[in-house]
């Protein structure tokens, strides 16, 4: 069975939703990535949303343009974050781990190489923004052959048909992008949150998680309370830019982060 | 076993060529795999065949965008082939080219260049004498117009060396809709007076400062913008490149000077011309050019991409003769970019050719052999630009100045008899500033 599915499978017997913090890979530089992501499981995260470093980030607010900035100056490719995922395996064999990022380093290393090179890394998901399933025939092939979770965004502006075909193309969870902007935009509305999911749970069984918007525990605990997952990326990435690439400030920050956003979750 | 090992053990690939090679199967695998259109020859029948109703081009093209644009841009598809075909539509859009824009522009044969070049008749196709001074305008009057029917009240878009910021901006002003424009900062410098003009027509200038600093990031944060502002804003891009409809679309408003300039040939001459170019950035004008002639098989097409400091030198804007395939700003095409798949950095004298994408049509144009893509690097270009001034009494545009170039070398190499058609996509009086200081002269 795959790690996001049994993720989920034990969250739900405890009446637990996942914490899924996203961090971009190699920032601000490469030494910090595998120690944070093990401080991030201690402090809560039950899925990592691991960033993979592209030049022209279009779906990506201001915070996670500079993340990715910063880890390119270190030259960070999608083989060095695969590096780091398999790092992050020797010691933790059970925590999910999703690269995130968009198309095209993907496309040049090849579809069919890189799902073997992910699945050996120990990756369990791939969620590119910038693919949606009218052109992901191909990947996903690649990816479910090496028993690999595709992943897939949902948008406000989805109707029933979009959800019907991303939902079928998606497996481990989708990920419902809460506001019509790119990462780090404000104003989450719970309610029209909570209307969209049932919309989205009409068409499918896979855990829904939430993303976009998410900056504290008052905002995970109201997106826990209606989705399966909530998802922080800017507000972590944000505190690890204030803290200037010191890496106990950035590990500290970050866990203090997610456990109020655990504990607001767990209430 | 992975394919790439039994390639391996089969000999097929070694560890030096592997990646170059694996990269060539896929593509290879995939142009042989599909029917139509992407397995067409050169000689059938080409003009309304592609894109399919997906958007693509062969394997380029598509629509690879996040979530949250796809329905805007069925929307926008949907509504673009409604207006296509509504009458009340395109007599708008005839009246507004023939009376705000000064359409048709003139073919104009250009004896003095002719001569000082001993070979093939010039014919230049005068995109320069359009309102705003380029052909940017073509396509702007007709999204804006799109806009205005959906309802929307604010437009965006993005712009290298400012001509498409400044139609854009002419376009809003006409129709009393707010503009924002966005510019990366290094162009912001190097085109002061275009962001004045954009500025004078009302539009807001929004410097951006993130990756390159250049065309590709202002279209990145156009696209933010959009994502952001989806229920009131229409997003006019100024070239046949991003996800579908918008190659389609930008190619259809600015085929314009492909069949203007097919009637005109007949009636100066007597007959189609032999070779057509056109310099190639994102590639509007030469899509704008070349798309009647498609089928004209006995026409060969010519575009020119900027080759900067020289292909060699890396320092440059070539992707279709120094790329390979790849996917940004929502459509798969050619791209310069590394190993890692990360777009690198372009280089070229002239701003609106600075861009390391190109549309996929001209991809796709390539990949058939229906047109050839070749590079012009920047002295060449200077010296057009300074030669066509001199002998013709014109000043184009440093981006039009590369398809006068090859130009200088195509037309010594045919007979006197045979007619070129080159496209002056816009006029040089944006790049002054760029050619004086070039030059150690402060104007």
């Amino acid at each position: 069975m795959s790690r996001i599915k049994n993720c989920f499978d034990k969250l739900k017997t405890k009446n637990r939703k996942a914490l899924i913090p996203y961090v971009t890979a190699g920032d601000p530089d490469p030494g910090i990535t595998v120690p944070l992501m093990h401080a991030m499981v201690s402090a809560g995260a039950d899925i990592i949303e691991l960033g993979v470093p592209f030049s022209d980030p279009m779906a990506d607010g201001p915070v996670i343009q500079r993340a990715a900035e910063r880890a390119l100056a270190h030259h960070v490719s999608l083989r060095d974050v695969l590096a780091m995922v398999a790092e992050f395996r020797q010691q933790d064999n059970a925590t999910p781990v999703v690269l995130m990022g968009y198309l095209n380093p993907v496309e040049v290393m090849g579809y069919a190489v890189f799902a073997e090179a992910a699945i050996q890394a120990g990756v369990d998901g791939v969620l590119t923004v910038d693919l949606p399933p009218e052109e992901a025939d191909e990947l996903v092939a690649a990816l479910k052959s090496q028993q690999l979770d595709p992943i897939f965004l949902l948008a406000p502006t989805s109707d029933d048909e979009r959800i019907k075909l991303i939902c079928a193309a998606a497996s481990g969870y989708v990920y419902y992008v809460a506001v019509k902007g790119v990462t780090g935009a404000g104003n989450l509305d719970v309610r029209a949150v909570a209307d969209k999911l049932a919309q989205i749970r009409k068409h499918t069984d896979l855990p829904v998680g939430v993303g976009f918007g998410i900056k504290d525990a008052e905002s995970a605990a109201a997106i826990a309370a209606v989705a399966d997952a909530v998802v922080a990326g800017s507000a972590l990435v944000q505190k690890i830019e204030q803290a200037a690439a010191q890496h106990d400030r950035i590990k500290t920050e970050i866990a203090g982060l997610l456990m109020q956003m655990r504990a607001g979750m767990d209430v | 076993m992975p394919e790439w090992v039994c390639l391996l053990k089969a000999g097929v690939i070694n560890a030096k060529n592997a990646k170059k090679k694996l990269f060539c199967m896929k593509y290879e695998s995939k142009v042989a795999n599909v029917s139509q259109p992407e397995n067409m020859k050169v000689g059938d029948k080409l003009i309304g065949q592609a894109p399919d109703d997906r958007g693509h081009f062969g394997i380029y093209g598509g629509k690879f965008v996040a979530e949250t644009l796809m329905v805007p841009l069925q929307e926008l598809q949907d509504a673009y082939e409604q207006y296509l075909t509504d009458p009340d539509f395109i007599a708008e859009l005839d009246a507004d080219l023939q009376n705000y824009v000064g359409r048709p522009s003139p073919l104009y044969l250009a004896e003095g260049w002719t001569r000082y070049l001993g070979g093939a008749q010039i014919y230049l196709k005068r995109e320069d004498l359009n309102h705003t001074g380029a052909h940017k305008v073509n396509n702007t009057i007709g999204q804006a117009l799109l806009a205005k029917r959906l309802g929307k009240t604010r437009i965006i878009a993005e712009t290298g060396a400012g001509q498409h910021g400044v139609a854009t901006a002419t376009v809003a002003a006409r129709l009393g809709l707010k503009c924002v424009i966005y510019m990366g900062a290094v162009d912001i410098a190097r085109q002061a007076i275009n962001v004045y003009r954009m500025k004078l027509l009302g539009a807001e200038v929004v410097s951006v400062d993130s990756g390159s600093k250049t065309l590709k990031d202002a279209l990145n944060e156009a696209m933010r913008d959009w994502v952001t502002n989806i229920d009131d804003t229409f997003y006019i891009i100024g070239t046949v490149a991003g996800p579908h409809p918008y190659p389609a679309m930008v190619r259809d408003f600015q085929a314009i000077i492909g069949r203007e300039a097919r009637q005109q040939i007949q009636q100066q001459a007597g007959r189609l011309p032999d070779a057509l170019i056109a310099c190639v950035g994102g590639g509007s004008n030469a899509i704008g050019l070349f798309y009647p002639f498609l089928d004209d098989k006995e026409v060969t097409i010519h575009g020119v991409e900027a080759a900067g400091d020289g292909l060699d030198s890396g320092r440059h804007a070539a992707p279709l003769c120094a790329g390979r395939p790849g996917v940004l700003h929502g459509n798969r095409t050619y791209l310069m970019e590394d190993d890692d798949g990360q777009i690198i950095e372009t280089h070229s004298v002239s701003a609106g050719l600075d861009y390391p994408g190109v549309g996929p049509e001209h991809a796709w144009l390539k990949d058939i052999g229906r047109a050839e893509y070749v590079a012009i690097n920047d002295d060449e270009a200077l010296q057009a630009f300074h030669d066509l001034t001199r002998i013709e009494g014109i000043i184009p545009a440093l981006e039009s100045s590369h398809a006068l170039a090859y130009a200088t070398k195509l037309a010594p190499t045919m007979d006197k008899d045979q007619i070129i058609i080159v496209n002056l996509s816009g006029r040089g009086d944006k790049d002054i500033h760029t050619v004086a200081a070039l030059e150690g002269i402060e104007v």
